[in-house]
């Protein structure tokens, strides 16, 4: 479903007289449909910068991201910025660590905004079915998000993240801040997912969650370390 | 296919450089927002794209609905002036400036309607209506006069006056320019939810990366009249490559 | 006849000029022509443009009615038809049918006009546009490129506020179906006469240096919308003097009780008629 062949990826700091920060390389990652990799490694290694690559969200100096789109292997690349789009609308899935909304929008719109389908009614109930199994109350539906705890703004965010029902999704540390009753939630809807057939990378800090849905580990190891 | 279609422009006023080498596409649907600092070009940029200003070289393209190509400096004056009452909007920082101020609410939407032959009152009265109410007016504002208006109502009224004649392309300049913050965050998702539902392609100028983030697709970042970097709205913001996009990302205050 | 004056009193040269500019309205039904208006023996605002384009026309075997308001005996009328009776010797008339020129200042005369008669307004403003949009560049963009949706913007606001198009003079008009017209304040329940006038209907501002023209059988319609057409308005009475129920009435205050008759504005009109 997704697969990164001899990815690098650093960073040039500018503003810090053109530091050159190298974070990955010759990174060679496949993912099957139904599988889930976890991302291991120390913090710091570039196990977010690398899940970033995989949505397009930061730009790969070297090393090509091939991604099953409408049937194909389609390259993920910055130089066309229509496809990676249309990439993120139909085929991959990104749940990021931190919300972002536009400020007074409600939670439940947040969520059915980012559903696949076009019927108004018919995603507001997926939203909301899927709000209240992320034990979200219904009271809290109708508020915009950004007045929530951060548990609930996490769980905001992964109800946007499943309600699309992407064939590919990527979480970045989905469960840091629950409680274990909806880390519990969180599983089941991982291995859910897994069921139909969606490839997914993760980075699970917790060791029992990712014991609970990880196919296998993928390790990212520090460069400089390596170095 | 690309609806705006900028090839290689360039524009001086004096011995500054407004604009220098620029290009671009727009598809239909599509948001793109210009950035850049004061004096960068960008509405420069937004004034040549919609035909306001004759670049001193370079060529904008436009494609009709019937898909034939315009280049826009070409256009014969009426062609142009239709088009910005038809196909094309214009959404500025001071609302007043594109509102007629002595005109009722109703009229200041129906307008552009009336400017395109419409001869019922009834329709009319009834369009512009149900355009208050899409940008958040209530109704029964139909027959107030614009200076009774806040300054996030007057910034709705010219969005539906605007958007009434339903353009496939819309060039917003600031449009959240000035408002407080609450009335910037409505407005926001106004923009927004009428953009995606109605897949109306926008360029947008803002100095206010926030605003870009939340708008646009696609980003443009000017310095000096040139485009030094360009990708996709997060790309561009999470992991700027040129100096100058790098500044301006860390200048940026978190709240 | 005054023999100190020039014929009809403009020396040859401007009346040549004017009837340029006279012939190109003709071609032009309903624009407005620039004219290089002149300084009359008579304050702008009194009908310099009117008499500047009579001027230009008349000739030695002319009749001329002159009416102000649709009266032959008020002072503007009446200056200005001695003041073509002393300069170019012409017959003056007060009947509609005798006369081959008739100068007019808010009315147009209720008598249907010929083919050998030429009607000429006096003009204070000739942009219909004008209190709509202040820059008059602008108002003459949208002239040229006939963008007249400012104009339905102002019927419409009228409706919105007073249910119905409140414009009871100087209704604005579409001329051959392509220039907006300013009729001249004459009162909308003339407009329909100007729509296909076997006359030619001559239109001069003075201070405002246009003149512009509807040649005989022009189409000549007043701006509406579909569902609230044009209606012309009159008082609902009949004439107190002559009875006709068809005609322009103006309303006469006779004392300070309340007494108030209706008349005929067409003075001619009435006398014929009584």
């Amino acid at each position: 479903m997704l697969r990164a062949t001899g990815l690098s990826k650093g960073f040039t700091l500018h503003l810090q007289g053109g530091l050159r920060i190298p974070v990955l390389a010759g990174i060679d990652l496949a993912v099957r449909a139904g599988e889930c990799v976890a991302l291991g490694g120390p913090s710091g290694a570039g196990k977010t910068t690398l899940l970033r690559c995989l949505y397009g969200n930061y730009r790969a100096d070297g090393g090509t991201i091939e991604v099953m789109h409408r049937g194909a292997w389609t390259p993920l690349s910055a130089d066309d910025p229509r496809t990676v789009l249309d990439i993120r609308a139909q085929t991959i899935g990104y749940v990021s660590q931190f919300l972002r909304a536009v400020p007074r929008v409600p939670a439940i719109s947040v969520v059915a905004d980012a559903a696949q389908t076009a019927d108004g009614r018919a995603r507001h109930a997926q939203a909301e079915a899927l709000l209240t199994r992320l034990n979200i109350p219904h009271a809290l539906h109708g508020v915009a998000p950004a007045t929530f705890s951060g548990g609930e703004q996490q769980r905001v965010n992964l109800a946007r993240g499943f309600i699309g029902g992407h064939p590919i999704l990527l979480l970045d540390e989905p469960t840091a801040s629950l409680d274990p009753a909806n880390r519990d939630v969180v599983i089941e809807l991982i291995r859910e997912a897994k069921s139909r057939g969606v490839a997914i990378v993760g980075i699970f800090h917790d060791t029992a969650v990712r014991d609970a849905v990880a196919d296998r580990v993928f390790p990212v190891t520090p460069l400089r370390d390596a170095a | 296919m690309n609806l705006l279609a900028a090839r290689d422009l360039g524009h001086r006023y004096g011995a500054i450089t407004a604009l220098d080498g620029v290009s671009l596409d727009l598809w239909p649907g599509e948001v793109l927002a210009i950035v850049g600092e004061s004096g960068s070009g960008k509405t420069t940029l937004l004034d040549v794209l919609s035909g306001r200003i004759t670049p001193e070289s370079g060529t904008v393209w436009y494609r009709d609905p019937a898909g034939t190509l315009h280049d826009v400096h070409a256009m014969p004056a009426p062609a142009l002036r239709a088009l910005h009452r038809s196909d094309w909007g214009f959404v500025r920082q001071d609302a007043r400036s594109n509102l007629r101020m002595t005109v009722s609410a109703g009229g200041n939407v129906g307008e552009r309607l009336m400017a395109q032959g419409a001869r019922h009152y009834g329709r009319i009265r009834a369009e512009a209506e149900r355009w208050l109410v899409q940008t958040e007016i209530d109704a029964d504002r139909i027959d107030d006069l614009p200076t009774t208006f806040s300054g996030g109502m007057l910034q709705r009224l010219q969005i539906a006056r605007t958007l009434v004649t339903n353009p496939r392309l819309v060039f917003m300049d600031e449009p959240t320019g000035g408002l407080d913050v609450s009335v910037q965050a409505r407005l926001l998702d106004l923009i927004r939810t009428l953009v995606s539902q109605l897949r109306i392609a926008v360029v947008l100028v803002t100095h206010d990366i926030a605003v870009a983030r939340l708008l646009a697709h696609r980003l443009i970042v000017m310095q000096r009249g040139r485009v030094v970097e360009t990708g996709l709205t997060d790309q561009v913001l999470d992991d700027p490559q040129h100096p100058y996009t790098q500044l301006l990302v860390s200048s940026v205050l978190q709240p | 006849m005054n023999t100190g004056y020039n014929f009809a009193y403009l020396d040859e040269q401007t009346k040549r000029m004017i009837r340029r500019a006279l012939l190109k309205a003709v071609a032009i039904p309903g624009h407005q022509v620039p004219f290089a208006s002149r300084e009359m023996p008579l304050p702008f605002g009194w009908g310099t443009g009117g008499i500047q384009v009579t001027a230009s026309v008349i000739g030695p075997d002319d009749v001329l009615k002159v009416i102000d308001q649709g009266a032959d005996d008020t002072t503007n009328a009446v200056s200005i038809r001695r003041f073509f009776a002393r300069t170019a010797g012409v017959r003056t008339t007060t009947r509609t049918q005798d006369a081959t020129l008739i100068q007019t200042r808010h009315r147009t005369p209720e008598r249907p006009l010929r083919a050998d008669q030429i009607l000429i307004y006096q003009v204070p403003q000739p942009e219909p546009l004008y209190r709509l949009e202040p820059s008059r560049a602008e108002t003459r963009k949208m002239q040229a490129l006939a963008e007249y949706g400012l104009m339905h913007v102002k019927l419409y606001e009228d409706i919105a506020r007073l249910g119905q198009v409140s414009i009871s003079y100087d209704y604005p008009v579409l001329v051959n179906h392509r220039y907006l017209m300013a009729p001249s304040p004459i009162p909308a329940f003339d407009v329909p006469k100007l729509h296909r006038s076997s006359a030619l209907q001559l239109f001069g501002a003075g201070r405002e240096k246009r003149i512009y023209a509807i040649p005989p059988h022009t189409d000549v319609e007043p701006l509406a919308f579909d569902d609230h057409p044009f209606r012309p308005i009159r008082a609902p009475r009949s004439c107190a003097l002559c009875r006709s129920s068809d005609t322009y009435l103006d309303e006469v205050v006779t004392d300070d009780r309340g007494g108030r008759m209706f008349v005929c504005s067409d003075t001619d009109w009435c006398e014929q008629h009584r």
